[in-house]
């Protein structure tokens, strides 16, 4: 009796406050879908719109109390992707560029310089590179295009590209330098120069790492607030070209749900776009893992 | 002029080809280390490009926040960064007294009491999740949570809860790594010795663990000054504050943790989109500064940290 007593100060204790830590992550994960799928519902339920006219229409007109708008979110979801694909388009080739660097041309400078200078890349907050481009990026291309303002889809995806692109780079170069060196050492044997190697063989091993590291750019891409809501420009439009601004869903968000009531039409609408950049979230984290899987089995 | 070079060369190397079967399996030799050579340069001056870059980048920062700055500025008046310093150090280190505890138990949890069925991997998952969710998106649960619900208005602890939100799974995280990576034979020894299993987690494996669990933690807080999302719509955009008044309990008190608080990287946000101030610009270039070399000396001294702690792990080499 008294040992079970002891055991319990010495083992239950501790066990049963861990666990319900462990467990209570479990619960804030849910929580935080619960709520925000609560109240992304109401458009739907309480104000009752449609799915599609949310998604794909582009009349965004919400009203601030009682009366009834429209909520079309077009604009925004298009104008989400359309930065992110840019980002990645730009920064996807330098990152891999710079990973090779890392893995395979210069390990010995990749692991004591470059590293370290990506990891600095990484730590810089978003503000900052929000408050770069306004200083910075958006007058030079306001004057190199010649345009009254530089807010672009252009500007947003630079500021974006040089935010995903320490992700990216770091992830793909772990994935290559996961390569068994034996197979390097074979290329190698056979006559392949470095770049031979590189391509056939190291280039192959991390296809799925570095596909990896493209979602998680991806998916920081849509989920970046400040740094795009600065520079977008935040017109309620559809992009005419790279040169034309637009709105994301997470510029509308942060702009806009300080100054709307709560339970307003317009709030509601605001919490529905939130709702739908939680899902868009655990959609990349689902193909993360599918990626992940395919890996381990291969 | 190199790459001119280089396709010079080329081009030399294909004629050679043409002029005699024998010597095609030389011209395709010579072609694939001419390729080797050309890549090795583009590639290595993109790296480069991208260092220059970061260099220019924080150049440019500081030169801009030190033009910015007069004494006026810097102080914790009205007027001055000081008051959004305070907040943002004040802010994280609040938010890293939740996380601390809630990440190491997690930690602890995963690593020894989670075992290898379902549990661990739906706790894994949503580790996974809340690590790669959108800070606003966790913002936005914080105003719901903490500021609708509570009828309360914007405030540091509630800024600080939403932050330790982001923050746990990173500590989680680290402390899983790091008590895995604990030599077993401490683990056998300690349970040889009649220790239970957790007090041989708790005294020989967390004790091991230490090291890289403060890097960790200087990650954490590295991350949190520079957080800005989050923050918004719960810690708030403003704040009143008497540097002169350190009651806890009243209002305009720096320690008051239910009052507004704006931390730098939100002040910079604020200025840059609504600023109405006539020095708003000047401001921002000075918080943006000040908040960058925060976030520096922080990052840097984890990584020195953590170098110094694997070199003593493996024996000062």
């Amino acid at each position: 009796m008294e040992s079970k007593l002891r055991k319990l100060k010495t083992e239950y204790l501790g066990r049963t406050i861990v666990t319900v830590f462990g467990i209570s992550i479990i619960v804030l994960t849910l929580a935080i879908l619960a709520f925000l799928g609560y109240k992304g519902g109401a458009t739907f339920l309480t104000h009752g719109h449609s799915l599609a006219s949310f998604l794909f229409s582009s009349k965004w007109d919400p009203a601030q109390a009682g009366q009834v708008g429209t909520v079309g979110s077009a604009v925004f979801i298009v104008g989400t992707l359309e930065v992110a694909a840019l980002a990645l388009l730009i920064a996807a080739p330098f990152s891999l560029a710079v990973a090779i660097v890392i893995s395979d041309l210069a390990p010995r400078v990749g692991r004591r310089f470059l590293r370290p200078v990506i990891e600095v890349f990484v730590g810089i907050p978003s503000v900052v590179y929000g408050w770069l481009g306004l200083t910075v990026l958006v007058p030079l291309v306001a004057r190199i295009f010649h345009l009254p303002f530089g807010f672009s889809v252009l500007s947003a995806g630079l500021v974006l590209a040089v935010m995903i692109f320490p992700t990216i780079t770091s992830v793909a170069a772990d994935a290559l330098q996961a390569t068994p060196p034996e197979s390097k050492e074979a290329s190698y044997a056979l006559g392949s120069t470095r770049w031979q190697m590189i391509r056939r063989v190291a280039l192959r091993y991390g296809r799925t790492g570095i596909l990896t590291g493209i979602v998680l750019g991806l998916a920081r891409a849509c989920g970046e607030a400040l740094a795009v809501a600065m520079v977008i420009g935040q017109s309620n439009s559809f992009a005419h070209g790279l040169l034309s601004p637009t709105n994301t869903i997470t510029a509308v968000i942060t702009s806009s749900m300080g100054n709307t009531v709560n339970g307003s039409e317009y709030n509601d609408a605001l919490w529905s776009l939130a709702f739908l950049l939680l899902l868009i979230s655990l959609v990349f984290i689902v193909v993360i893992r599918f990626i992940g899987r395919q890996r381990e089995d291969s | 002029m190199t790459l001119l070079l280089l396709r010079a060369a080329h081009s030399a190397t294909r004629q050679s080809s043409k002029s005699g079967s024998s010597n095609a399996g030389m011209a395709h030799i010579r072609r694939a280390k001419l390729a080797d050579k050309t890549i090795t340069v583009i590639l290595s001056t993109i790296a480069a490009l991208f260092v220059v870059l970061l260099a220019l980048i924080t150049v440019y920062l500081l030169y801009k926040g030190a033009r910015a700055a007069t004494p006026d500025l810097l102080s914790f008046t009205g007027f001055g960064v000081g008051i959004q310093l305070f907040n943002t150090v004040y802010l994280v280190f609040l938010s890293l007294l939740v996380t601390v505890p809630i990440g190491i138990c997690a930690g602890i949890f995963l690593a020894e009491y989670a075992g290898k069925g379902p549990i661990i991997a739906v706790v894994r998952t949503c580790i996974e999740t809340l690590s790669s969710l959108p800070s606003i998106i966790v913002g936005l649960f914080g105003f719901l949570v903490l500021i609708q619900l509570t009828h309360s208005k914007w405030n540091l602890l509630a800024g600080a809860l939403a932050l330790a939100i982001l923050n746990v799974p990173l500590i989680a995280r680290t402390t899983e790594d790091a008590l895995r990576s604990v030599d077993r034979s401490y683990y056998d020894g300690s349970i040889g010795l009649g220790a239970t299993r957790w007090q041989t987690t708790v005294r020989i494996l967390l004790r091991a663990s230490v090291p890289r669990i403060i890097t960790g933690i200087i990650l954490a807080a590295g991350r949190g000054f520079g957080e800005a999302a989050v923050l918004i719509y719960t810690a708030g955009m403003n704040s009143a504050v008497n540097f002169n008044n350190w009651d806890p309990t009243s209002i305009t008190s720096p320690l008051n943790i239910l009052r507004p608080a704006d931390t730098l990287a939100v002040h910079i946000w604020a200025l840059k989109t609504e600023g109405i101030m006539a020095n708003a610009n000047q401001i921002a270039d000075l918080s943006a500064a000040v908040l960058v070399v925060l976030v520096l000396v922080f990052s840097l001294s984890a990584r020195w940290l953590g170098n110094r702690f694997d070199k003593k792990m493996s024996g000062g080499k």
